[in-house]
């Protein structure tokens, strides 16, 4: 390694670190911003001076701020993220529980999304200024468009309750809850594992409407992204030696522009991935989906503050790492912006 | 006479040729002017179009479907969802302006400050942009108006937080490039204000991009603004704001979509009208082309 690269490294582990910091210092405001007071939260209503007393004593809550701060940061760095005041289990402990769920639908949702995104935006590059262009454009351009708890509504009424192709919100129907034993947390899994492929068909059929309705909001930026990767590559002069040379036309997309705009496509949907979080906090709403996006709102909406506050850093966090992997990724396969 | 008005026909159709070619080659603009338009319409004319007051409850008529009195139907209270949705127009349209402006107005003297400071300023300015940015939207709108208190004002402000970075980088980027042409150098030299130069030289030239973001970030305020109302956070009763709407309607799904359906369009029709409008500007404004 040179000492240029080193240089660029200790900067990049420098912004890192002092966004990271930033992000503790905004959870930790969070925490003390809001309207509730933390040892009440834990000795309720009914408590008399002393029990307030002796508990603020232990947690801390008369000490100054930044002292509190510190507290805080030691904490996390013990892996300590403190108890939900809801359900009095360790804050970590209930997000792993609910993190399967979610990550179960963003996923099925990534591959709709990109499973249809990536060959429509081919498709409409290739098809520049076509009807076929304008039609893809303004079809993902309205996924965009709608408000996802609305989509998540109308979907649920159209093909559960009217057509009964799918299964209605949560993630199993009542009957099959319980039946397969919870090894994993993600249901297909667990199913598969338990080899009770009915379950597993239930799970699917549960799992498609919120992640087809998710993936579709996120296939207008997947296409959009696509088509322009593509139309930059489809410019260039040696698409056009190639098909001078006599290679056929589909042969020139696949193998010659499709193969060079692959890595940026990973980095797209690694982007997108992590963009679907923001669908999942309100499709997981409409679908009583039990997973991240409702615990977090719902800990945001009681003010269970501990909870609110891991969150506030686990979604920071995964932000975080998601920008570095995509400028990793340029990194390591653009040889120009190392 | 007569052949002065013939010169007039001429000149009156060729302004209508030269029109109609703008519009058949910049389609994206005129079809997004259209939507936006045609709400804006209803926003300012709600109160001579609508067929009902959109607080006016009608006990004995709740939940009806789409006639001819009520085209939209009547939600839960009696009220016509035709005039709510028309009013919320009006709602929408001042979400927009208010978070939009908001956001700029913090955004982008931010962002040209810090591109034309550079050194520690500029770091500690992107590093709180970068924070802020480290959250998915709506995760830090809800967030804030959990601090603040739901309610239609706070989650403007929420929003306009959380849109404040996406202006700061981008005038931070453009002053950069600005920053390094001849004539903001000359303006430089010859012992111009910085300040005068930021407001003169670099923001002027800045205006295009920032107007294009503007109009894309619109469609997210609305999209965000409905998220919140419908989560509960937004908007409260009885205000016939789009997305609380469609919270109400949400707990009669199973026997009125009507509720849930409209407003829903109408967000659908506005976002995108934005959303192609954004397009088509950024078209324009591409240099490549």
């Amino acid at each position: 390694m040179s000492n240029e690269r080193l240089f660029a490294f200790a900067r990049q582990a420098g912004t890192v670190s002092a966004t990271l910091i930033g992000l503790l210092v905004l959870t930790f405001c969070i925490g003390r911003l809001m309207p509730v007071d933390p040892v009440r939260a834990i000795v309720g209503e009914e408590a008399d001076q002393a029990t307030y007393e002796m508990v603020a004593e232990r947690i801390g809550a008369h000490l100054p701020l930044y002292q509190q701060f510190i507290r805080y940061v030691n904490d996390l760095t013990h892996g300590d993220f403190g108890v939900s005041i809801r359900t009095g289990q360790p804050v970590i402990n209930d997000i792993l529980h609910v993190m399967p769920a979610t990550i179960e639908l963003a996923t099925f949702a990534i591959i709709f999304g990109a499973g249809f995104g990536i060959p429509l935006g081919i498709l409409a590059a290739v098809q520049r200024n076509k009807p076929a262009d304008h039609v893809i454009r303004f079809a993902t351009l309205i996924g965009h468009s709608m408000p996802i708890f609305w989509t998540g509504m109308i979907g649920l009424i159209i093909f559960y309750a009217a057509l009964d192709l799918v299964g209605g919100g949560g993630r199993l129907s009542d009957y099959y809850v319980g039946l397969v034993p919870d090894r994993t947390g993600f249901i297909l899994i667990d199913a598969a594992i338990a080899g009770d492929w009915e379950v597993f068909a239930d799970a699917v059929n549960h799992l498609m409407l919120p992640a087809s309705i998710l993936g579709y909001s996120s296939m207008a930026y997947i296409t959009r992204m696509t088509r322009s990767f593509m139309l930059d590559q489809l410019n260039q002069e040696y698409i056009t030696t190639a098909r001078v040379k006599g290679l056929s036309k589909s042969r020139t997309i696949w193998h010659h522009a499709f193969a060079n705009i692959r890595v940026q496509l990973v980095t797209i949907v690694a982007l997108a991935y992590g963009g679907l979080l923001e669908g999942a906090v309100l499709i997981e709403t409409v679908f009583s989906w039990p997973g991240f996006g409702q615990y977090m709102t719902s800990n945001m909406l009681i003010g269970d503050m501990n909870a609110v506050m891991t969150c506030v850093l686990l979604v920071g966090v995964i932000f975080i790492a998601l920008n570095l992997l995509s400028d990793a990724l340029y990194k390591i396969f653009d040889p120009r912006t190392r | 006479m007569a052949a002065l008005e013939t010169g007039m026909e001429t000149v009156r159709r060729s302004w209508l040729v030269r029109s109609l070619r703008w519009v058949a080659s910049h389609r994206s603009i005129a079809l997004g002017g259209l939507l936006i338009g045609l709400i804006v319409l209803a926003a300012i004319f709600a109160p001579m179009i609508a067929p009902a007051d959109p607080y006016e409850q009608d006990l004995l008529a709740t939940m009806l479907p789409p006639s001819w009195g009520h085209p939209f139907g009547t939600d839960d209270s009696g009220r016509d969802i035709l005039s709510r949705v028309l009013y919320g127009a009006r709602i929408s349209l001042i979400e927009v302006v208010l978070a939009v402006g908001l956001a700029v107005i913090l955004g982008v003297p931010l962002g040209i400050l810090s591109g034309m400071s550079g050194h520690y300023l500029d770091q500690a300015i992107m590093w709180i942009m970068d924070i802020l940015f480290a959250f998915p939207g709506i995760v830090l709108a809800i967030l804030i108006v959990s601090v603040l208190g739901p309610g239609l004002v706070n989650l403007l402000i929420a929003i306009a937080i959380f849109s404040v970075p996406v202006y700061a980088r981008l005038s931070r980027n453009l002053t950069l490039g600005l920053k390094s042409q001849e004539y903001v150098e000359a303006a430089i030299s010859l012992g111009i204000s910085r300040r005068r130069i930021m407001t003169h030289y670099i923001l002027r030239n800045a205006i295009g991009p920032i107007i294009v973001q503007s109009t894309l970030t619109a469609g997210t305020v609305i999209l965000s603004a409905a998220s919140l109302s419908f989560l509960g956070l937004g908007a409260q009763p009885p205000l016939p704001e789009w997305g609380a709407m469609m919270s109400d309607g949400r707990n009669y799904l199973g026997l009125n979509i009507w509720m849930s359906l409209f407003p829903g369009l109408a967000i659908m029709i506005t976002v995108l009208g934005f959303n192609i409008l954004g397009d088509g500007l950024r078209d324009l404004l591409d240099p490549r082309k």
